[in-house]
């Protein structure tokens, strides 16, 4: 008899369940940056390097990806230190992961399709000491898939609007590449973030349902968007709600938005997400607006306490931090909104809704 | 029936808030416009978007994109013009048709646009087994999709013929490929009346008696078609088969049809027309007895040289509308999707009023009601249910159409 209260937290499955099960009962929590940890290690050439890279000819140095091929130590390190803040989901160390993104650093498509594999299982085996140490709490490793340096939207010439660097089966390639990786190497889910340009992000979406149709486990898909400034939209141009509309057909588990914008300046985006999706909605805003060093200042407890009102006024289901927010950050997070009821997942009458840059609603 | 005091205007014209039938651009269709397919035949992709800029300012809520023309590269064609498309921002707002009876273009098209688009269309004429594969791939790039009314046999004529297939592919859809019914949309075909071919007499009724009972058998699926298919015997006389669109528009709307490849802005209201033109037309589209000793369509043939080209009529009687009151002329340029005259009326409503504020809650309003409460009124009444202005028990009208208008673009 399989018993189906408590799900079996040593199979990828039973994870899946009670990730579920657990969205339901409380507001969830991500990690936090992960460039501005590795900034503060002071790491030199040689950490990048590693044996693996040793005679290379260039600068590996600012390739955090590559670090879970050479520091591995490191990236154990950090997740360690997000999960005893209290998150629920890590994620893998791999938002670079791609062979496109890759390719300023010459890797080879081995080079990147090992730091996926082995960014999954850092991220993996550090859960399970968790999930050792605190049975009652299950953590949750989150396969990061970033953007790219090339967009399918957009021109990559300014006296061509058509030309494009790129075609979407290069971009799908790419993806294919790094979301196989990153399932061999044991990942809960899948979160596409940072979206600058929608159909990258389709091409992503894409390679994970080919996925799924070839015979694989499904995993949960967490779609997260980045509005870039004050227009309320993103850099390919799109509104909120044309952006749900784009990426819907994935029945994402998660959507929402990350990067970019402070607590304060995301609020309305993720105001109107929470009013669209029908599914559950996540943000992990940017320790607020850089310096003019480039800097955050946003102290933890301002993030709590921002964090804190949007799950208090139902807008959210998970909740995190993106550039400048450290584990200290996440730690207010938690406990902010700890016993804070979740957003409830709206029902929406059905109805053709297409987008262009803008939505397109037919109902009734 | 044709109803002598009806008010309503069918919803054609500059897009108003909401409008209850969706306009689809045409003119960016290689087979349909012959200008289109001059421009990018020559490679004038430049010329080309202003034309797709153009169905957009019409009021297009959706552009149709078709390629497929021997003389070109289809698959180039439409991935060019897509790329170019996408970075204006005034014509990328709304989504995009990509249409094509090639299913790779169709496909190359899918993987341009960053929004939710609709696929035009697939189909079961090479059998179940590659539409189910196609309808699969258009719910992994995330689109609608149009499904013709073509199976193994042949493309469906009849009435029964349409349904029939129209409902096993909905099926097949929704039960097999798990496709929301809601992203469904049936062509059902359009074809030509009025050929001197008495098969054909009876295709407007077909389709719009097809359109009924799809709707009723296929819940949250959509209802779309060619509509310049219907006049093409007449073509060569644009007032005419503006006429004809206009007149079975009507039919077809008011029997659940929701949106149409049409040339956005350019439709005549069905008030409007000329009462012998009108009741000519409405005899050949309903396919009904004959009114005198020649038979419909010849009825109509010879009235027709008669509106050929006649545009000094055409501007007089267009004209006429602005002898009536300052509130008459506004509510005629927007049922009319007129503008005109736009500024001297209002300013001329706005110093007749204390504040400018009452031009919109009096002057626009009043003409806002004639819009909605006319044309949704109408179809209510045709439809059996209560007027949704003031009597309204609560029921919306069923086609609705919210299509909302936001800041620029970055």
């Amino acid at each position: 008899m399989t018993d189906l209260t408590t799900p079996d937290l040593s199979t990828r499955g039973g994870r899946i369940a009670a990730l579920k099960a657990a969205a339901k009962e409380r507001v969830l929590i991500l990690d936090g940056s992960w460039g501005v940890m590795f900034q503060k290690k002071k790491l030199v050439e040689a950490d990048y390097r590693g044996q693996r890279f040793a005679d290379y000819d260039g600068q590996m140095k600012g390739n955090n990806d590559v670090l879970c091929l050479t520091r591995p130590d490191l990236v154990a390190e950090l997740h360690d230190a997000y999960f005893a803040a209290g998150t629920d989901i890590s994620e893998t160390n791999t938002f670079s992961g791609t062979t496109i993104a890759q390719a300023d650093y010459h890797l080879s498509e081995k080079d990147v399709w090992d730091i996926n594999y082995e960014g999954a299982r850092i991220g993996r085996s550090v859960a399970d000491r968790w999930l050792k140490a605190h049975p009652e709490k299950p953590r949750f490793i989150a396969g990061s898939i970033g953007p790219l340096n090339v967009m399918l939207s957009m021109s990559s010439d300014v006296n061509d609007p058509g030309a494009r660097k790129v075609t979407f089966d290069q971009v799908y390639e790419a993806y294919r590449q790094q979301v196989s990786a990153l399932y061999e190497g044991g990942v809960d889910l899948f979160l596409i973030e940072t979206i600058t340009d929608t159909l990258n992000c389709k091409a992503a979406i894409k390679a994970i349902l080919d996925l799924r149709d070839e015979g694989h486990e499904e995993l949960p898909i967490w779609i997260s968007g980045t509005i870039t400034d004050r227009s309320g939209r993103t850099l390919s141009g799109q509104t909120a709600e044309a952006f749900w509309n784009s990426v819907k057909h994935c029945k994402p588990f998660a959507v929402g938005f990350n990067c970019a914008l402070g607590a304060d300046l995301m609020r309305p985006h993720i105001a109107e997400m929470a009013r669209i999706a029908d599914t559950l909605v996540a943000a992990y805003p940017n320790a607020g607006l850089p310096n003019a060093m480039g800097e955050y200042d946003e102290e933890p407890h301002q993030t709590g306490h921002a964090l804190h009102e949007w799950a208090t006024d139902g807008l959210v289901n998970i909740l995190g931090g993106c550039c400048g927010t450290t584990p200290d950050h996440i730690r207010h997070v938690a406990e902010a909104v700890a016993g804070v009821t979740p957003r409830q997942i709206p029902e929406r009458p059905k109805a053709m809704r297409l987008a262009g840059l803008e939505p397109f609603e037919l109902v009734g | 029936m044709a109803d002598p005091d009806c008010r309503v205007a069918i919803p054609v014209g500059r897009s108003v808030v909401r409008s209850v039938f969706v306009n689809i651009g045409e003119r960016t269709n290689v087979t349909g416009s012959a200008k289109f397919k001059k421009l990018i035949v020559e490679g004038n992709y430049g010329e080309a978007l202003s034309v797709a800029r153009q169905q957009v300012e019409a009021g297009a809520q959706v552009i149709d994109v078709n390629m497929d023309e021997g003389l070109l590269d289809s698959r180039l064609a439409m991935v060019t013009f897509l790329n170019l498309m996408a970075a204006e921002p005034d014509i990328a707002r709304v989504p995009v048709m990509i249409d094509s009876s090639k299913w790779e273009v169709i496909e190359a098209g899918l993987k341009c646009v960053q929004g939710k688009a609709i696929v035009n269309s697939i189909s079961m004429k090479e059998g179940e087994e590659k539409f189910i594969e196609q309808a699969r791939l258009c719910l992994r790039y995330g689109a609608a999709v149009v499904v013709m009314a073509f199976d193994e046999v042949g493309q469906a004529d009849t009435a029964a013929r349409k349904v029939e297939i129209c409902e096993r592919a909905y099926r097949i859809l929704v039960d097999q490929v798990g496709f929301p019914p809601e992203d469904i949309i049936f062509d059902p075909n359009i074809f030509a009346v009025a050929t001197g071919i008495e098969e054909h007499d009876n295709y407007a009724v077909d389709f719009i008696e097809a359109t009924r009972e799809i709707k009723t058998r296929c819940p949250y699926a959509r209802i779309s078609g060619g509509v310049s298919n219907v006049s093409f015997s007449f073509r060569g006389n644009e007032p005419v088969r503006r006429a004809i669109h206009s007149v079975f528009l009507y039919h077809a709307i008011a029997a659940g049809m929701d949106m149409g490849i049409v040339n956005a802005g350019d439709l005549p209201v069905y008030d409007t027309l000329d009462p012998e033109l009108r009741e000519a037309v409405e005899d050949v589209i309903l396919n009904r007895p004959q009114r005198t000793n020649v038979s419909n369509t010849e009825r109509l043939v010879d009235l027709a040289p008669r509106y050929k080209g006649d545009k000094s009529q055409v501007q007089t009687a267009n004209l006429e509308w602005r002898k009536g009151s300052v509130n008459a002329r506004i509510t005629h340029a927007l049922v009319n999707g007129i503008t005109e005259f736009i500024n001297e009326d209002t300013e001329e409503a706005r110093l007749s009023v204390e504040r400018p504020l009452h031009v919109i809650e009096g002057h626009l309003m009043d003409g806002m009601n004639v819009v909605h409460g006319g044309r949704e009124g109408r179809q209510a009444a045709r439809a059996g249910w209560p007027h949704p202005d003031g009597h309204g028990q609560g029921r919306r009208p069923r086609h609705r159409q919210e299509h909302r208008r936001r800041g620029p673009a970055v």
